[in-house]
């Protein structure tokens, strides 16, 4: 084999091939090898799937609803998403022209990117965030400009830095909140002072707003819907986390009708469309599933509230949550780094937590806890934590 | 957190699990021990909460037999309803006394030590009653649910161990 691996060599797009593979991956590999672990490292609702919503996917299956639906997604799924999201999110989009459905977010906020970035353009987005931001803007043959966010912020992106980091060359903001790792939240105060500073820098927003039904605070209107946002921002959304459907694959794009078109463009040529049985279910779970998502929104209310505390006793400083179903504790007074925390921890006391630098550089110090597991479990893993710091 | 909201969240704590440590609930709610404490013992004052029970699965226990008894009951003026169904459920067989609307009046839960025993209730008491027009009995074969407790539990499915 080693004398066809010079003609093997490059056979990798560039830059694909310097793409780093996921920071969490390493760390999954030594989790998977691992028995009796107790894991605050999952990012998915331990709840199944509302069983109202399961039941309309097999009606969809026994009545033969498994054909390609309109690119654009489902007429009905689309009418009822610009319904949801303006009783919900307070913006406005037409069903026909506004929406796409997707599969997954990480799907629409690929389009997206793709369907606005040329080649050198800039992505300006906050650290910690989501694994797959800088990779899929590098994807684009695009630059990924972090911004970093600290927890004297409440992790909360401030102007200050985006200033800094704005060039002629910036195109996109990019904004996760309620965010994965921290859980930070924006107040109207702040998602006015971003909507401000997309203005004044002509940018183009891509909010992910996944875990926004999963707020602790009071709710306020997306930034989409702020003066001057409607045209300039992409809001994107889906089934996942607040209705416990992330096998399904769901998703939705709302935007101005140029960047939809533009990403329909791609959607259709890459997915066609979403699953035929997904969007069955999605239609249910938004026009009748309300009781069961509000009823799961409390457990991981009270679950963070436990958690929270429990850290902070045992002197882990950590931050309340506004959103999402993550914890974010400081772990600089242990004088381990993220990775040797996680690891020493897994290797122990058997809890599986994420090192913060998973989520980007200034993610050391920190590691993301999940509550999105039952409560006797992060009882258990608070228990063993507190005896491996020795508190 | 309102008062009245506080009491909600308590009281669907308490019905999901009864027995969770008031500890577990103020932690949840974000509260001291002690104001849990205070707030149930309010809520039992004020008869809000009047008692605790325990979910069984099985229909009937050894020697236990129970049935669904539907009443129709003849009202009385100013009365109403009131009077025999406060009358049924002092009887210790009758474990629960339900008003509903439809096609009769009152719905009640009897236990006995066997079918003989519920039957012999049903026709040589019950159905004496003053008031009582007529009833129907229900013998309770098997339980899938109750209080809110499927019985029949979710067939778990491993989840990835680490999701981003």
């Amino acid at each position: 084999m080693s004398d066809c691996k010079s003609s093997l060599d490059g056979r990798v797009a560039k830059h694909i091939s310097v793409l780093p593979k996921s920071g969490i991956r390493e760390f999954f590999d030594i989790v998977a090898n691992m028995k009796e672990v107790i894991s605050l490292g999952i990012g998915e609702p331990d709840f199944v799937t509302p069983w109202r919503i399961r039941e309309a996917a097999i009606h969809a299956l026994d009545s033969g609803f498994t054909s390609y639906t309109s690119n654009l997604g489902d007429p009905r799924l689309r009418k009822c998403i610009s319904n949801y999201v303006q009783d919900k999110f307070h913006a406005e989009y037409d069903p026909v022209s506004q929406i796409l459905v997707t599969v997954g977010v990480s799907e629409a906020l690929d389009i997206a990117l793709r369907a606005i970035l040329n080649p050198g353009d800039e992505v300006l987005y906050h650290e910690p965030c989501y694994v797959s931001y800088a990779p899929s803007v590098r994807m684009c043959h695009a630059v990924p400009i972090p911004v970093q966010t600290y927890e004297k912020h409440d992790f909360v992106l401030q102007v200050e830095d985006l200033e800094a980091a704005v060039t002629p060359r910036t195109r996109v903001l990019l904004l996760n909140y309620p965010n994965n790792p921290t859980g930070a939240g924006l107040t109207f105060e702040d998602k006015k002072k971003l909507a401000d500073f997309a203005i004044r820098h002509d940018l183009i927003v891509i909010t992910d707003e996944i875990y926004e039904e999963l707020s602790y605070i009071p709710r306020s209107q997306t930034i989409a819907s702020l003066p001057g946002m409607a045209d300039r921002t992409i809001l994107l959304n889906g089934l996942s986390k607040a209705h416990a459907m992330t096998g399904f694959r769901l998703g939705y794009a709302c935007g101005p009708h140029d960047l939809i078109d533009a990403m329909m463009k791609i959607h259709q040529y890459c997915m066609l469309c979403a699953s035929s049985i997904a969007q069955a279910a999605a239609l249910e779970a938004l026009q009748s599933a309300d009781k069961e998502k509000d009823a799961m929104r409390m457990e991981y209310e009270q679950r963070r509230n436990v958690i929270v505390k429990g850290f902070n006793e045992m002197g882990l400083h950590t931050f309340m949550p506004r959103g999402a179903f993550y914890v974010f504790p400081n772990i600089t007074s242990t004088g381990m780094n993220s990775m040797q925390f996680a690891k020493t921890l897994l290797s122990e006391k058997h809890v599986a937590v994420v090192p913060g630098t998973a989520f980007g550089e200034c993610g050391e110090g920190f590691v993301r806890c999940s509550y999105a597991t039952g409560m006797s479990e992060i009882e258990e893993a608070l228990r063993r934590i507190r005896s491996f710091i020795g508190k | 957190m309102e008062k009245q909201e506080f009491k909600r969240q308590l009281a669907a704590l308490l019905k999901r699990n009864a027995r969770m440590a008031n500890q577990e609930m103020a932690d949840r709610l974000g509260v001291s021990e002690p104001v849990i404490a205070a707030t149930i013992q309010e809520m039992e004052n004020d008869g809000d909460i009047m008692g605790y029970t325990a979910i069984m699965s099985a229909a009937n226990a050894q020697d236990e037999v129970r049935a669904i008894i539907e009443i129709a009951v003849q009202p009385e003026r100013n009365l109403g309803f009131d009077r025999v169904a406060e009358r049924l459920a002092r009887f210790p067989e009758v474990v629960s006394v339900y008003l509903v609307s439809g096609q009769y009046d009152l719905r009640l839960e009897v236990v006995g030590k066997s079918l003989q025993d519920v039957a012999s209730f049903v026709s040589g008491t019950l159905s004496l009653q003053e008031g009582v027009k007529s009833t129907a009995t229900y013998f309770l074969l098997k339980k899938y649910k109750e209080a809110g407790v499927n019985f029949t539990k979710e067939t778990k499915h491993e989840r990835l161990q680490i999701v981003p």
